[in-house]
This record gives structure tokens, C-alpha cells and sequence, in this order.
């Protein structure tokens, strides 16, 4: 009777796998409240559908709570931004996975689909947001007009928050200023250049790399000189292969940063020797898609949070952090920016390069095939 | 149920949680490695096991059996030395007692912190390097040789080399004095002694120490995060790429297929592994 006892513990194996499952967050039975206007919160494609912003609000309120991820405190001034949402609204906001990558958003959101924890609101890198339109529930915020065309779904599935610049970050105490990316290729580089990421995984090092490719007589359509470019820079021995961050900036791990202009400014306020340079002869810029989940556990919280966003107030919250916010060139013009913060953003004139979806395919396709090369 | 079988269910009860977790843990995510390695778009396929030939992956595979195998070479070689050095000296001295507990704690040293101490040391902004650099005007750092599979090749070593002395040092042990001085009164030289007595008995724990060390290295992910942060060298951080790249996106598929062949290298080392261990038993019982 061997087999008795095996049988016997597989069998309370079950039991104790299944009182596991039982502990798991309850599904959320309602879906949504209805509105005013009779259709579901989750339906609401403006706040008209809850008879205005007051009536928006009171719905959200009553859901009490709001889920995001992947907003790290540090990053576009986000740990504000949730603290000054949650205070005006009264509404608690549990930020889940701050460190997450956009993928990872859209991977809860799935694995997390139906229970109250699922994440209400995504804040999306390019290529994972255009990847997943069928995910998100069309909204119109109140300032809607007022966005450019170029950055919003026209149904409004997804609007661009906020972007930045590509930017060359250096630590004016340990390397001369830089004013060229063929600079970088200098004997007093030497070890000391980073680029934030592997290109072929994260979006900063791709702009990165698209920026150099532009300096070097590239376009969004030819990103090969820029691969060129870092196989001289590693030959050179100024290559850094390390993943920076503010605490390799900060210890001189890093003394050289190629990254968005954001992410640069925000370590001069730590390092005040920490410079940012945007090259303004060939800008590459990338915006950040916002998106409410269409299986949104706080329908009417996932609203209001875009309605705050795009305010006045959200907006310039975000340009506090030193990103571009979306409506920043018509607030600028109405004199609706803080001018503190408008100061603070880079000014840059003339065409402006951000590759379309195909472009960034096509030049992802061309660097899986040949970055491990250049810099292995 | 007789009287017996539901002792036997009763004996059997502590283990569950156990049970539980092995479950858990390891069959059900085995098993979804499995099937996702072979279903596609709800069908079987070979498509994602097809990918497993290209270019890409074959190189991760060759550099991590590369950087597993010398890295388990070398630190079966020096750490039997190590091993055989501590083992003359008696069980209750300082040195061996200084020098297994040191191990004990280098062996599980791997992962970040292990990853940032070279960095801070050798890499090319080390305070060594910068050092060396500034005394005798020589690069230590190269051209970030650190920062790939070379690098990695010195860093594993690193917990390789004490893991090998714990595990090589009870069957050192278990060769009895009684042997030894059997073959002197024989009239055999210490010499002798040690090639026709000493090695023929050590080679199975030997091979099988190294085959685990093998597999310690072909597994081992954090460390090798932390210090290669360009290109996707080896299997493991082939997997972190398909299954968290922004760029690239849908890779999941390619990452249980990989995922599966690591698994189906580390069987077949393992299988090896216990057929030698049950060998040397035989010796040591």
C-alpha cells in the first residue's frame, strides 16, 4: 500500500491549494455604477456622461479608491502628482509596482483582470500602448480640444501626458561640457559614457540611440549610424556598459548619461555639477501614452484621474518634474504655465524627430540584429 | 480504510505543506514551461522551439555552456586544492575552521552585492583601477572586459571556488586513515599512494561536484544582471529580454522555449550528477 499514502497526500494537497485560491481577492461583482446620463461609469467616454465634472467626482468619491502602477515617485514628478490627487479628491490611491516596465502594466492588467487590485490607469512606453488599444476604454477629458491632434487616439483611447528630449547628461566636476555628440568619442570620455539601457529593450536607450544616429547623418528610417557610432565609442573605450541610475550618478559610477532630459534634471537637484545638454540641431522626442483599463475595478476614479492629469494644475505638476507636458506650447501661450516651471523646460525650435510605429519597428528589427555586436 | 493505511495517512500529514509548495512552486511552473513551449495560438507547435536555432540563441547557449563550464573547471580545481590543503590539518584547528566558514559564506555571495564589489574594484571607474592607473600608468579596466562574459567568467569564480571546498571536503573525509596506512605498510610511496589509492577513489565526487557546480553557474541569473546591461550574452538574461522588453514586444513564447531548454541542460547534468554520487557512495558508505 504504497500508494495509500502518496494518494493521501496529493489529495490534501488540493485542499490546501484550494484554500490558497480561496484567499485571493474577491472578483468585483458590480461594473460600475450607473450614471446620470443612464450609461455605466464604465462606459462614460466624457464627464458629461455623469452630468459634469461635480457629478464625475461624486462617483469617484464613492468609489474611494484608485489604482496605479508603474509611477515611480522620482520619475516626472509622479510621487506629487498622486499625493496632490489623492488629498484634493479624497480618494486613496494605491500605487502598485512603482519600478515596473510598460509591459508589466499591461501583464497585471491581465493576470489581475476582474479583481479589485487590477490597475485602473496605464502610463505606457510607444510600442506596448499601440500594441494594446483593444485594452483601453475611450475618454475625452474636459481640456480635450486644447490637446494637439498628433498626440491623442482620435477616440480618445490614448493621449499623450507628457515627453521629453533625449538628453546627454554629464557631470561637469569629472568631464569638459559637452556640445557635440562626437565629443563623447574624446580620450577624457574615456570609460565614462552610459546609456540608460539596452536599446533593443528599453525605449530611453532606443531614443538614445536614434538621437546619436541623427548627429552621425542618420535618420528615424536609418538608425545604422548610430550603432556605428557606439562600436567607435567602445572601441575607444569610452563605452560604459552599466545601467545608470541616480545612485551611479551620484557615487561618479556614471559621470556621462545619455537619457531623457527628465530623468537627467532630476539629478541636478541631488548633483548640482550634474549638467544636461539636449542637442538641439537633432532633438529626438518621446511621449508617454496615458490610458484608462477598460476593465477598470474604479471606472470612475480611472476618469477623473485623466480629467486631473490634463488640468492645469496636473500638467504643470508634471512640467515641476521637468517633462513637457502635453498642452505645454497652448498653456504657454495663455499664460497658463507656471513660469518658474516653463523656464525650466528645454526650448527647442525646428523640426523635432519622433519615429513613427513603423519607423521604430523597423529600426528595433535592425538593432536585435546588430547591437550585441557593436558592443559585445 | 484499514487500521494501517490511516496511520499511514497520519504519518503522512506533516508533509504536506511540503508537498504543497514543491506543487506549487516547481511542478506547476514546469509544467507551464512545458505546454507554453509547445502550444501556439492554442495549437501545438514547433515554431517556438524552432526559434531556439537562431543565431541569437544558439550564441546565448554556447557562451553560457562556455562561461558554466570553465567557471566549474576552475573552481573544481582549485577548490579540491583548497579542499585537500584544509582537510590535512586536524577538524578542530583554526585554519580549517576559519577557512570552511569563510567558504560557507563566499558560496552563497553571489547576486548584486557580489556583482557591485567588482564593479567598485575593477571596474573602469574601480578604485583599483583608478589606482593602478594613477601608480603605474596601466589600464586594469581595459575596454570593459568586466562588462561581458569574460567578466563573468572572474566573478562566478568567485562563489565557485568555496562552493567546490564544501562539497568536496566530506569526501575528502571520507577516505579513511586506515587505507592510507594500509598502502605505506605495503610499502607503497606517498606518491603512489595518491595516484593508485587517493584519485581513483575521489574522481566520481570529483566529476560530480563539478557537474554541480555546472549547473549552479548555468542557473545563476542576479549576478549576471547586475553586471551585463548591454546585449543578452548568456540563456538567462536572454529570457529577461523577451519577457520585459519594451521594444520587442510578444516574445513571451520564446522565453518558455528557452526556459525549457534550460531546464532539459540542467536535467541531464543532474542525471549525470547522481549516477556518479551514487558510485562513489559505494566507497563511502
Amino acid at each position: 500500500m504504497r500508494f495509500s499514502r502518496l494518494v493521501a497526500a496529493c489529495a490534501a494537497s488540493v485542499v490546501v491549494l484550494g484554500g490558497l485560491v480561496a484567499c485571493a481577492p474577491p472578483e468585483k461583482e458590480d461594473s460600475g455604477e450607473q450614471t446620470q446620463s443612464g450609461v455605466s461609469a464604465r462606459e462614460a467616454t466624457s464627464a458629461e456622461d455623469f452630468g459634469g465634472l461635480d457629478g464625475l467626482i461624486e462617483a469617484a468619491k464613492r468609489e474611494g479608491e484608485l489604482n496605479v502602477i508603474a509611477l515611480p515617485p522620482d520619475w516626472a514628478n509622479y510621487g506629487e502628482i498622486i499625493k496632490a490627487f489623492s488629498d484634493k479628491y479624497g480618494i486613496k490611491v494605491n500605487s502598485a509596482q512603482p519600478d515596473a516596465a510598460s509591459q508589466d502594466e499591461i501583464n497585471a492588467a491581465n493576470q489581475q483582470r476582474g479583481k479589485s487590485s487590477a490597475p485602473d490607469v496605464f502610463d505606457l512606453g510607444q510600442s506596448v500602448a499601440l500594441a494594446n488599444t483593444d485594452m483601453f476604454a475611450p475618454y475625452q477629458v474636459s481640456v480635450w480640444d486644447d490637446i494637439p491632434a498628433a498626440y491623442k487616439d482620435p477616440d480618445g483611447k490614448w493621449v499623450n501626458d507628457y515627453g521629453g528630449y533625449m538628453s546627454i547628461g554629464f557631470d561637469s566636476a569629472k568631464v569638459p561640457a559637452v556640445t557635440l555628440v562626437d565629443d563623447l568619442l574624446k580620450p577624457e570620455f574615456r570609460g565614462k559614457v552610459a546609456l540608460n539601457g539596452d536599446p533593443t529593450q528599453a525605449g530611453a536607450a532606443f531614443s538614445g540611440v536614434l538621437m546619436v544616429a541623427l548627429s552621425q547623418g542618420g535618420s528615424a528610417d536609418d538608425i545604422a549610424p548610430g550603432v556605428e557610432f557606439f562600436r567607435k565609442l567602445r572601441e575607444a573605450g569610452n563605452f560604459l556598459p552599466v545601467d545608470p541610475t541616480p545612485a551611479t550618478i551620484e557615487s561618479g559610477q556614471t559621470p556621462v548619461v545619455i537619457d531623457w532630459n527628465y530623468l537627467n534634471a532630476a539629478e541636478t537637484k541631488k548633483l548640482p555639477s550634474w549638467q544636461v545638454f539636449v542637442p538641439s540641431d537633432y532633438p529626438v522626442a518621446g511621449y508617454y501614452y496615458q490610458a484608462i483599463n477598460k476593465d477598470a475595478p474604479h471606472p470612475a476614479a480611472a476618469r477623473l484621474w485623466q480629467e486631473f492629469l490634463f488640468s492645469d494644475e496636473g500638467q504643470n505638476l508634471y512640467a515641476a518634474g521637468g517633462v513637457r507636458p502635453v498642452r505645454a506650447d497652448n498653456m504657454l501661450a495663455d499664460g497658463k504655465l507656471d513660469p518658474a516651471v516653463a523656464a525650466s523646460i528645454p526650448v527647442v525650435d525646428g523640426p523635432v524627430t519622433v519615429p513613427s510605429p513603423e519607423q521604430t519597428q523597423k529600426a528595433t528589427q535592425y538593432l536585435s540584429e546588430h547591437w550585441a555586436q557593436a558592443i559585445g | 480504510m484499514s487500521a494501517l493505511s490511516l496511520r499511514r495517512v497520519r504519518d503522512a500529514l506533516p508533509l504536506l505543506p511540503f508537498l504543497a509548495v514543491v506543487v506549487v512552486f516547481l511542478l506547476i511552473p514546469t509544467v507551464t514551461v512545458i505546454v507554453n513551449a509547445f502550444v501556439d495560438d492554442g495549437g501545438f507547435s514547433l515554431a517556438r522551439i524552432e526559434a531556439l536555432f537562431s543565431p541569437t540563441a544558439l550564441s546565448a547557449l554556447g557562451k553560457s555552456v562556455l562561461l558554466s563550464g570553465s567557471t566549474a573547471l576552475i573552481g573544481a580545481v582549485f577548490g579540491a586544492v583548497l579542499a585537500w590543503l584544509v582537510i590535512d590539518s586536524p577538524p578542530e584547528s583554526m585554519l580549517r575552521r576559519a577557512v570552511l566558514s569563510v567558504c560557507s559564506v563566499l558560496a552563497q555571495f553571489g547576486g548584486v552585492a557580489l556583482a557591485f564589489a567588482f564593479l567598485a574594484t575593477v571596474g573602469l571607474n574601480g578604485v583599483l583601477t583608478l589606482w593602478v592607473q594613477h601608480l603605474f600608468g596601466f589600464n586594469l579596466a581595459g575596454s570593459g572586459w568586466l562588462y561581458s562574459v569574460s567578466g563573468l567568467i572572474l566573478v562566478y569564480t568567485y562563489f565557485q571556488i568555496p562552493l567546490m571546498v564544501i562539497v568536496f571536503v566530506p569526501a575528502l573525509e571520507g577516505l579513511r586513515d586506515q587505507w592510507r596506512e594500509a598502502a605505506f605498510s605495503l610499502g607503497a610511496s606517498r606518491w603512489q599512494y595518491f595516484r593508485e589509492v587517493a584519485v581513483p577513489l575521489l574522481t566520481p565526487a570529483f566529476l560530480g561536484s563539478a557537474l554541480l557546480l555546472f549547473a549552479n553557474a548555468f542557473a545563476a541569473y542576479a549576478t549576471a544582471a547586475a553586471l551585463v546591461s548591454q546585449g543578452s550574452p548568456i540563456v538567462p538574461l536572454l529570457i529577461r529580454a523577451a519577457l520585459t522588453s519594451e521594444m520587442v514586444l510578444g516574445q513571451s513564447g520564446f522565453a518558455y522555449a528557452l526556459a525549457l531548454e534550460m531546464i532539459v541542460v540542467v536535467a541531464v547534468v543532474m542525471i549525470a550528477y547522481n549516477a556518479l554520487v551514487r558510485r562513489t557512495a559505494r566507497w563511502l558508505r
